[in-house]
């Protein structure tokens, strides 16, 4: 009985580590585009929707799956960068509320526009066949699918800290999160900053709902239902921390993993729950405050 | 035209609200539109307190609107009162005590937080709501309100027709109105703006700021409460979205298309929204799109809204506006670093 | 004499207060006066039920368009109404008071999912208005929330878990785990499989809820495996069926038992293919093969091909057969007036598309044949819509609902 409740454990730890890791390419960005820029995106859930209806046309138009992921996420990204320069520059030094209030509506946009453009029914998305079957991890059997997120989660994460850390312009952008002004005194472009900031941001929601969409379908309402818990993943960990936006992006995987097998009715609360407490508790999040890279 | 008009609707305007509200049902395609105008309207009059005037955004105030139409509508349907007085008292009650617990826990916190904070305590309320369905009906609604006359000494005045109750809301609403008028024209109504222009040196100046955001905080959840305890003899019916976060986005929308920060302002945007979505949905089924590119111009263009922008052309053009009508400046507290933000406690 | 509709009293007052005229006494019929006879129909055009919802203006279109073919009823031509209720009660009420206020509907149907219709019911009951609901609820029949004018052309929950669940205990299981969406629907299907199970003595060794939209459910995976049962009842609908299939499918939950959905959705099978629906297992009202067999449903899906290009579903089925039953009530009451229609309605017997349905007079609940139906596997699919077997008839019968003093009428 022992041995079986231990791989109940380790199969809910696993699946709770799938679930998380989309959150985590989510809250990265939000907390990436809100550290640098103080906007907090509200069309990031759109921008995660696109991705999985850019991928899918992509992969309707040539067949192949790679090209649908890879360049869903680059599209999404250039569409961030659009938005960017022609939406939220003209913003800058208005109150804070505005880029909210300018990306909710653009949400809405976004969502409609999708409707329009590729119908209200949702479309179906099927995994490639060279990823179509299962893993047997010993405790369970997994599908490969979904370790493939797994690990392009991983490595997406290793590229972005390679990037902030060996590069100038990461360089650039880490001072930024630090002090905006005196990185603009010392004669950087801060608008191109700030727009590559964006673009990656756009570039990662993008490519989480291109992963997504082979598991759980592509609706236009799928980015509504998922902004909510980003923000809630990027306030647990830290609004501003990439650290934080990795370490709450997990645990709140764990957490929705966890409460679906001890309290599923609660498994959506939880998510709530544990936000208030860490607020009341740490203000400022679990890493929040220091900057970008602590 | 548009001047004098905005001149004297901001120098008189309880008077000036009561004129166009009598006719207003005249104008709009029909009755129910027009009294849901006047709930959204408080409810939006509600927010933008705590919003407008206090500079603090919050995302959870379906929540007081919610608990104010529940109360309302399992004290009448459930609990059998055969009050409406007593009916629209409990969900007045039941949001009010919501909004001080509610507000004294996220009051810690500023900015982002603060407005992520109300978000969670509003879905905890709106996930309480769901599953207490004994109680609420949970997802299938509040069903069986009864449409009860209103008993006032010496007469009672039967509710069941459409244009009576449209006229009973309103006068409900223009009490509330003009309850607000005297908070914001009071010394409290002063600080809280002082609140919202610079934080820190309204401390300094020696107020209870703390306090103060307590109160408008409460305040703005009794307006929200009235609202949706109206809007439940409305309906007959509460529906459980009306807990839920889509709906505190929504009256965010009507805040700023109607101009935060000014009297009149949430009234014109919940007019301006219900009407656009009612009219717009009637023509077209992408309106959602329409109405999203109206608010990402009013954003940039008209951050302002409606009657903000009116009463900016007002000010600008040398009339005096009235002191019932302070007008937006900025909303939360300046244009703060996020750094700053945090670095508060 | 007593005002059928309280819409008269709306019109009239209107009239009076624009006119500055106080008391005039007009004859009632210069207002009632509509050429056109309007029937309300709200239903979630956009939403995850959107091609079922869809599926059912196309079955009322057709129906009224057959109906106007002829001449209309009673010399009047029919208008359906069709609104977007987006699948929330709120919306939906607003919509409903606004068909009954503004467009002075004369009936109203409609609705997909147990907590839109109660919505539209709140609204249609105060109206004293026939409401003909086309989806699946409880409560509608039941006391407080029935009126008199309230009519169910569809299967109530209960009923379909008596049906299908039976039937499943028998031919896959008799150890059952219950996957469900944790709003009205699931509730309603759970408490009916429970109440089975007890009857024939089967068990429920687990239960799950998921949130209503759930894109994925691979944290349930776990439990329902350590569980060791014959059967997976999923008692949700819609888009949460496919994401449901797809990652039991995924997982290998099927090696190990057999899945059974009290009410399925064939469009999930379309989208996904016979693949991950392979050995899969159902309850419906309606399959559009029945036509081979019966008659009526050869006549329903030949008018429905050629209409709309494609097969109609089992929500057209519905929509289409209320929207009949309603007309035929208008032209044999011969009036509009609703306790008349209502009271035509009431008893009926009638046979729409499928066969023999009739309305029992306690709760206005329309009894009618179950079918379970098999996912067709792909070696046998000869085209999209070719997708299901039926397997079994459950012929309707009045023991598959609760009892009429059970649901709190007096008989």
């Amino acid at each position: 009985m022992a041995g079986l409740d231990l791989s109940l454990i380790a199969s809910q730890a696993f699946t709770g580590l799938g679930l998380g890791v989309i959150f985590v390419l989510l809250a990265v960005g939000l907390s990436l585009i809100f550290g640098l820029m103080g906007v907090t995106n509200f069309a990031h859930g759109s921008l995660y929707m696109l991705g999985a209806y850019f991928s899918f046309s992509l992969l309707a138009f040539t067949g192949n799956f790679w090209v649908g992921l890879v360049g869903g996420a680059l599209l999404v990204a250039v569409l961030g960068i659009v938005t960017e320069v022609v939406l939220l520059r003209p913003l800058v030094g208005r109150s804070s509320d505005h880029p909210l209030l300018l990306t909710f509506g653009l949400s809405l946009v976004l969502v409609e526009a999708v409707r329009l453009v590729w119908g209200k029914a949702g479309l179906e998305l099927n995994t490639p066949t060279s990823l179509s079957g299962a893993v047997n991890l010993g405790f369970m059997f997994f599908p490969q699918y979904r370790l493939f997120v797994i690990a392009v989660t991983a490595l997406s994460l290793l590229a972005l800290w390679l990037f902030l850390t060996r590069t100038n312009v990461g360089l650039i952008i880490r001072a930024g999160t630090r002090d905006p002004l005196m990185v603009r005194a010392l004669g950087f472009n801060f608008n191109a900053i700030r727009t590559i900031v964006f673009g990656i941001g756009a570039g990662l929601a993008g490519l989480a709902g291109a992963l997504v969409g082979p598991l759980g379908g592509v609706y236009a309402e799928m980015g509504i239902n998922i902004i909510i818990e980003s923000f809630v993943v990027v306030v647990v960990g830290g609004m501003g921390s990439l650290l934080g936006a990795v370490v709450a992006g997990l645990l709140i995987g764990e957490v929705v993993s966890f409460t679906t097998l001890f309290a599923p009715k609660f498994s959506h609360l939880s998510v709530f729950i544990v936000m208030a407490v860490v607020l009341i508790l740490r203000p400022s999040g679990l890493f929040g405050e220091s900057g970008l890279m602590e | 035209m548009i001047r004098w008009l905005t001149k004297h609707i901001a120098a008189h305007p309880i008077a000036a609200f009561v004129v166009v509200f009598t006719i207003f049902p005249f104008v709009i395609p029909y009755e129910a539109l027009a009294a849901q105008v006047l709930t959204y309207g408080l409810f939006a009059l509600g927010f933008n307190i705590i919003y407008g005037y206090t500079g603090l955004l919050s995302f959870g105030h379906a929540a007081f609107w919610g608990l104010g139409a529940y109360g309302t509508g399992i004290t009448l349907a459930k609990l059998g009162m055969t009050s409406l007085w007593i009916g629209l008292a409990a969900g007045v009650l039941a949001a009010l005590v919501a909004g001080v617990v509610v507000g004294y826990l996220c009051l810690r916190r500023r900015g982002i937080y603060f407005a992520m904070l109300t978000l969670a305590f509003g879905q905890m309320i709106f996930f309480t709501g769901f599953h207490l369905s004994e109680w609420t009906g949970g997802d299938d609604g509040l069903r069986g309100i009864p449409r009860l006359p209103a008993e006032l000494p010496g007469i009672t005045i039967p509710l069941d027709t459409p244009l009576s109750l449209y006229y009973f809301t309103m006068v409900i609403v223009t009490l509330m109105l003009a309850g607000l008028k005297r908070i914001l024209e009071s010394p409290f109504g002063t600080v809280l703006q002082a609140i919202r222009e610079n934080e820190s040196r309204a401390e300094a100046c020696g107020y209870d700021v703390r306090r103060v955001k307590l109160l408008s905080f409460t305040f703005s959840a009794l307006f929200a409460g009235v609202a949706g305890a109206l809007e439940a003899v409305r309906l007959n019916f509460v529906p459980i979205d009306a807990l839920y976060w889509t709906t505190s986005a929504q009256v965010v929308i009507m805040t700023l298309l109607g101009g935060a920060g000014t009297f009149f302002g949430p009234f014109v945007g919940a007019a301006t929204f219900l009407l656009l979505e009612d009219r717009l949905s009637q023509l077209m089924e992408s309106w959602s799109l329409v109405i999203g590119i109206i608010f990402i111009a009013f954003v940039l263009f008209l951050p302002k809204g409606i009657w903000g922008t009116l009463l900016e052309r007002l000010q600008r053009g040398g009339g005096r506006a009235a002191v019932a009508e302070p007008v937006e400046m900025r909303t939360s507290a300046t244009a703060d670093s996020p750094k700053e933000e945090n670095g508060r406690a | 004499m007593k005002n059928c509709k309280s819409e008269n009293l709306v019109s009239r007052r209107r009239f009076l207060a624009a006119a500055g005229a106080s008391a005039i006494a007009l004859p009632r019929w210069s207002f009632a006066q509509q050429k056109v006879i309007k029937i309300g129909f709200p239903t979630p055009l956009t939403s995850p039920y959107s091609t079922e919802a869809q599926d059912q203006v196309n079955g009322a279109t057709l129906a009224v368009e057959e109906f106007n073919a002829k001449g209309g009823v009673l010399s009047r031509k029919i208008e359906l109404l069709a609104r977007d209720d987006q699948l929330k009660p709120g919306i939906t009420a607003q919509k409903a008071k606004e068909l009954i206020e503004k467009d002075q509907v004369d009936f109203m149907s409609g609705a997909l999912s147990a907590h839109v219709q109660m919505a539209v019911n709140s609204q249609t009951k105060p109206a004293k208005m026939v409401y003909i609901s086309i989806s699946q609820a409880n409560a509608i029949t039941a006391m407080p929330d029935w009126s008199p004018w309230t009519f169910h052309e569809a299967f109530s929950p209960h009923m379909t878990t008596q049906a299908g669940g039976s039937w499943a205990i028998d031919n896959l299981g008799k150890r059952l785990f219950i996957l469900y969406a944790d709003y009205a629907l699931g509730a309603d299907l759970n408490a009916g499989i429970e109440r089975i199970a007890k009857e024939k003595g089967a068990t429920v060794v687990g239960k799950l809820p998921h949130v209503l939209g759930n894109p994925d459910f691979s944290p349930f995976v776990p439990k329902i495996l350590a569980s060791n049962a014959d059967v997976l009842v999923i008692n949700n609908y819609g888009k949460d069926q496919l994401n449901a299939v797809k990652d039991m499918h995924n997982f290998g939950v099927k090696k190990k038992m057999k899945i059974f959905f009290p009410l399925i959705t064939f469009t999930g099978r379309e989208d996904l293919g016979p693949v991950p629906y392979e050995e899969v297992y159902g309850g419906a009202s309606f399959y559009w093969e029945l036509a081979r067999e019966n008659p009526s449903a050869k006549r329903f899906v030949d008018a429905f091909q050629k209409r709309f290009n494609r097969p109609p579903g089992d929500y057209a089925g519905y929509a289409y057969s209320a929207i009949r039953l309603l007309l035929q009530s208008v032209e044999k009451a011969g009036t509009t007036h609703a306790d008349k229609v209502a009271a035509q309605m009431a008893g009926a017997t009638y046979d729409t598309y499928k066969g023999k349905q009739w309305m029992r007079k306690c709760d206005h609940q329309s009894f009618q044949d179950w079918y379970i139906v098999r996912s067709k596997p792909e070696k046998n699919q000869k085209g999209k819509y070719d997708v299901m077997d039926i397997v079994a008839k459950v012929p309707g019968s009045e023991p598959l609902e609760r009892s009429c003093s059970e649901l709190g009428h007096k008989t």
